[in-house]
């Protein structure tokens, strides 16, 4: 691979979303990028500030309605009913998460505690915590902070600088 | 093919400078690999490196999570050991190829 002249400095993460692989997808690709030695800041917003709720954060859901790419062991397709009969949505998602932990991905508190370890920074949104009813105590002990769109954006610049929306 | 002599020894090594046969490796060499890094070797360090290749040897894949898990450090002092990126300079001190999981 050519060697990028530029390489990123500093990666802004928002994770708006509260199912486990919304939520699995911001934390890998924040890990990645502490491992990588960027610079890296996640915010996490409306349904996703379940991730970095104490009562929800080691029990996200994978939905089990209207998903296209949601197959059966084995590739056939996952008929949408099915996935509203009580107890499927717990299995697929407790299923995706002993997959999840045979790769070694840690539950969600340890993940956030890994990112952490390596200097990377957790926020959560004022806007949907307001919404949210939620106190900066409901939150993992982590959260380095609660901060308007503003605030996160300050904290967003420089060069060699991303956001990604997951 | 790519050679570099560390410690007066001639290894084989890739493009980006991680070696490519492990069996060539010593102490010695890891020393060299890792002033390159800046880094001072410890036996901290080495214990890191030695737990990589015993993974490695295994073929079991190389994750951050393990080495937290290994007993000999946490994530945290991990990230001060090898500061930057510390799985990529821990696999090239330690001989191995850059790792290849995501986590």
């Amino acid at each position: 691979m050519q060697k990028e002249e530029h390489p990123l400095k500093k990666v802004c993460i928002i994770c708006a979303k509260g199912t486990i692989e919304d939520v699995y997808a911001a934390l890998v690709m924040s890990n990645g990028a502490v491992m990588e030695g960027i610079e890296t800041k996640v915010f996490f917003t409306f349904f996703g500030l379940d991730a970095i709720t104490k009562k929800h954060m080691n029990s996200l859901k994978t939905g089990t309605v209207g998903n296209p790419a949601m197959r059966m062991p084995g590739g056939l397709p996952f008929p949408t009913l099915l996935g509203t009969l009580p107890g499927v949505e717990a299995g697929v998602s407790s299923m995706m998460r002993s997959q999840m932990e045979k790769l070694d991905i840690p539950p969600v508190s340890e993940f956030l505690e890994m990112i952490e370890a390596g200097g990377g920074e957790i926020y959560a949104c004022k806007l949907a915590m307001d919404m949210f009813k939620l106190e900066k105590s409901d939150l993992w002990d982590g959260v380095k902070d609660v901060l308007t769109v503003g605030q996160f954006y300050e904290l967003c610049g420089g060069l060699q600088t991303q956001v990604i929306f997951t | 093919m790519l050679q570099k002599v560390f410690a007066g020894t001639t290894v084989n090594v890739n493009e980006e400078g991680y070696m490519t046969d492990s069996s060539q490796w010593t102490k010695e060499i890891a020393k060299e690999i890792a002033r390159e890094e800046n880094i001072d070797l410890t036996e901290k360090h080495l214990a890191v490196c030695e737990f990589l290749r015993d993974k490695q040897a295994k073929g079991e894949s190389i994750t951050i999570r393990s080495v937290g898990n290994s007993g000999i450090i946490d994530i945290k002092g991990f990230y001060q050991l090898f500061p930057g990126a510390p799985m990529k300079k821990a696999a090239k001190i330690a001989g191995i190829p850059k790792p290849a999981s995501c986590v």
